[in-house]
């Protein structure tokens, strides 16, 4: 017989589900928790300096990783600060097990100090929540959030435990088993059959590739489909690496800032093969003249994807991996010299356009500069807005989990904790954060973290002193009317990260900035890299908001 | 920018349909199930909630339009940890017909 309060019991099923790494801060109502994390000798805490950066750091670990990670928060503000980084894991489908603290049982309900209803709060944010009423429950409730965590599509979960339940005395017999994932769903092999054979008889099909391939693990099949098939292979922003850019059968990124060729590809399809995708508004653009004329096959571990936006002829519910396997055996071999010979004149005719790639000193040649310094090992995260759509469409991506980027929710101040987070997972990688001046903003406090834990992650920012994508959509659709996008104020960010005892380099002012770089990309630690960009460079081409894909402006 | 504004889906000339869920018994399900039907601006006509005789379950009511989004909603509710099955009735199903009295 066992016998230890909520919080030890917490710590102990922590550490035996595999968890070393935990971000959070303290606070009133979690401190139960944090005495009972200080006496052990397996799990780590890394101190944020916002539960927003502590919840995207969890995220970070988990995108690396492709495991649930945990944030810590407290009750109230504490709890409230972890929402955003929630649904953005929620979103993306990042498994993730917030554990927050809450006001005693008997203070539920009466506006205590830093109450709040953070079980409520995050229904429509999380996959599932719990708020645990007794030390005992503890038992079944933190194997469940993992399980639930990492089953079927990923996603985050929260636990909310009481102060009281914290330091309640539990008894009991054995530890539960860390928690597994489910089994992948049966496959319907009729379905699978009759993929195969509209794989065999297309004559213009599309492989497209969404997040859920990298989840899956199934990058590699889903390659090897494409080269079996003779698939020309477009990825959504999620599944960036899945394919290697350099792949003679990747067409790149689709969708909003897609090469043209890309969806003028798309558009002339005619069999759409849709993998562990969700046909995202801003990869498929106006819904109704998303690939016109082609057939769908989807697959996915989400029944509630299949039709949702576009009706698949054949639907598969399954694990992509597992979907990809049954399929691979019953695809015939297909050159298609015919098909691949037209998508290489579509892109020969309407290429991804990059001007000033060879000039370090501007947008895409400051990505291809970074590119041309790391090898595939390196991690690359960014914030949200300009520079990330640029890295998107410029960096040689080669492998999955090497591209870390909010996606769905499209969260500022994403980059840097995450980056901090892939680091603590991965500290032996470089981790570089490209980010944009608003983003840096919206999480910058956590460079005291980064500082502290002297981790390996560069911080390369795209600095045109506004909020570059809004600049951009009213220089483009608001009739130049430019309002409360571009700031007045002008930060030092060299000293700012000087004051954070953080390396800075200014790419602006060095002689030779490709040797600047490549002296702060390969020398360990953290490191600012600041560079500034023109704020008339925007991001093309470009779908407008409601537009069909193939309506691109510019590029 | 003019964008078109989609007209509030009218409901009342659609078929009522009544769904039947078996769920876990504890507090926060009904919010779980209440939630996701009002975030995606579905209407619940009525609802009614009952532990079963093996107080672990319970058993709710819904009585809803059944509008095009209606697959969509289910696959959404299935999907929800605490529900284990969803049945799906005809109007003319009596859990809400004998309740008539209570509220005309």
């Amino acid at each position: 017989m066992m016998q230890m309060t909520g919080a030890e019991l917490i710590v102990r099923l922590l550490e035996r589900q595999g968890i070393r790494t935990i971000a959070g801060i303290p606070g009133g109502a979690i401190l139960p928790l944090y005495d009972a994390l200080s006496g052990s000798d397996i799990i780590r805490h890394v101190l944020a300096r916002h539960e927003q950066g502590a919840g995207f750091m969890a995220q970070g670990m988990a995108r690396v990783s492709g495991r649930p990670e945990v944030c810590f928060a407290s009750s109230g503000p504490g709890a409230t600060n972890l929402v955003t980084a929630i649904a953005d894991a929620r979103l993306d489908s990042i498994p993730m097990v917030a554990i927050t603290g809450q006001v005693p049982l008997s203070m539920i309900g009466t506006d205590a100090f830093q109450e709040v209803d953070i079980y409520g709060m995050t229904v429509p944010i999380t996959k599932h929540n719990f708020l645990v009423r007794s030390a005992a429950e503890l038992l079944e409730v933190i194997p469940q959030a993992f399980r639930i965590a990492m089953s079927g599509r990923p996603g985050p979960v929260l636990v909310d435990v009481p102060k009281d339940v914290q330091n309640q005395l539990v008894s009991f017999e054995a530890y539960p088993e860390p928690a597994v994932p489910d089994p992948v769903p049966a496959l319907d092999m009729v379905a699978i059959e009759s993929a195969a054979k509209m794989i065999d008889e297309a004559e213009r099909p599309v492989l497209y590739l969404g997040g859920g391939v990298v989840h899956s693990g199934a990058s590699r099949l889903a390659v090897t489909l494409a080269e079996q098939a003779g698939l020309p292979t477009t990825m959504t922003l999620m599944a960036l690496g899945t394919m290697p850019v350099d792949h003679p059968l990747s067409i790149g990124m689709l969708g909003m800032h897609a090469a043209r060729y890309t969806n003028f590809v798309l558009e002339e399809s005619d069999l759409l093969i849709c993998v562990g995708a969700r046909f995202d508004d801003r990869a498929i653009g106006k819904a109704a003249q998303f690939c016109p004329n082609a057939q769908i096959i989807h697959i996915d571990i989400d029944p509630a994807e299949l039709h949702k936006i576009k009706a698949a002829h054949v639907a598969i519910n399954g694990d992509v991996a597992t979907a990809l396997e049954a399929l691979l055996p019953r695809v015939k071999h297909n050159l298609r010299k015919r098909w691949l010979s037209h998508v290489d004149s579509l892109k020969s005719r309407f290429p991804m356009a990059m001007p000033g790639r060879d000039d370090p000193r501007t947008h895409y040649g400051l990505v291809h500069a970074v590119a041309a310094v790391l090898d595939d090992e390196a991690v690359i995260a960014t914030d949200v807005g300009q520079h990330q759509m640029w890295v998107a469409q410029a960096y040689p991506f080669r492998r999955p989990r090497q591209w870390l980027t909010s996606g769905g929710l499209g969260t500022m101040g994403f980059g840097v904790p995450a980056a901090i987070g892939a680091a603590l997972s991965e500290p032996d990688r470089t981790v570089v954060c490209f980010t944009g001046d608003g983003s840096f903003k919206m999480n910058i406090q956590e460079l005291a973290t980064l500082a502290e834990e002297g981790l390996n992650v560069k911080i390369v920012l795209m600095n045109n002193n506004s909020l570059g994508l809004v600049y951009q959509q009213q220089n483009l659709f608001y009739g130049k009317r430019v309002f409360a996008s571009k700031y007045r104020g002008e930060p030092d960010f060299l000293k700012i990260a000087e004051g954070f005892g953080i390396a800075a380099v200014d790419l602006d002012s060095s002689p030779n900035p490709r040797a600047t770089l490549a002296q702060a990309l390969q020398s360990r630690g953290p490191c600012l890299i600041h560079a500034s960009i023109s704020r008339e460079e925007f991001v093309y081409p470009m779908v407008p908001p409601g537009a069909a894909n193939t309506e691109m402006i510019g590029g | 920018m003019i964008e078109q504004v989609a007209e509030p889906l009218q409901q009342h000339g659609f078929a009522k349909v009544v769904l039947e869920l078996e769920v876990n018994n504890h507090p926060g399900v009904m919010s779980h199930i209440c939630n996701l039907f009002a975030r995606r601006a579905f209407n619940v006509e009525g609802i009614l909630c009952m532990p079963m005789s093996d107080t672990s379950r319970s058993r709710i009511w819904l009585l809803v339009f059944e509008d095009q989004r209606l697959e969509q909603m289910v696959l959404q509710v299935e999907k929800l940890v605490d529900v284990r099955s969803v049945r799906r009735h005809g109007a003319e199903h009596e859990v809400f017909e004998r309740l008539e009295r209570f509220f005309h």
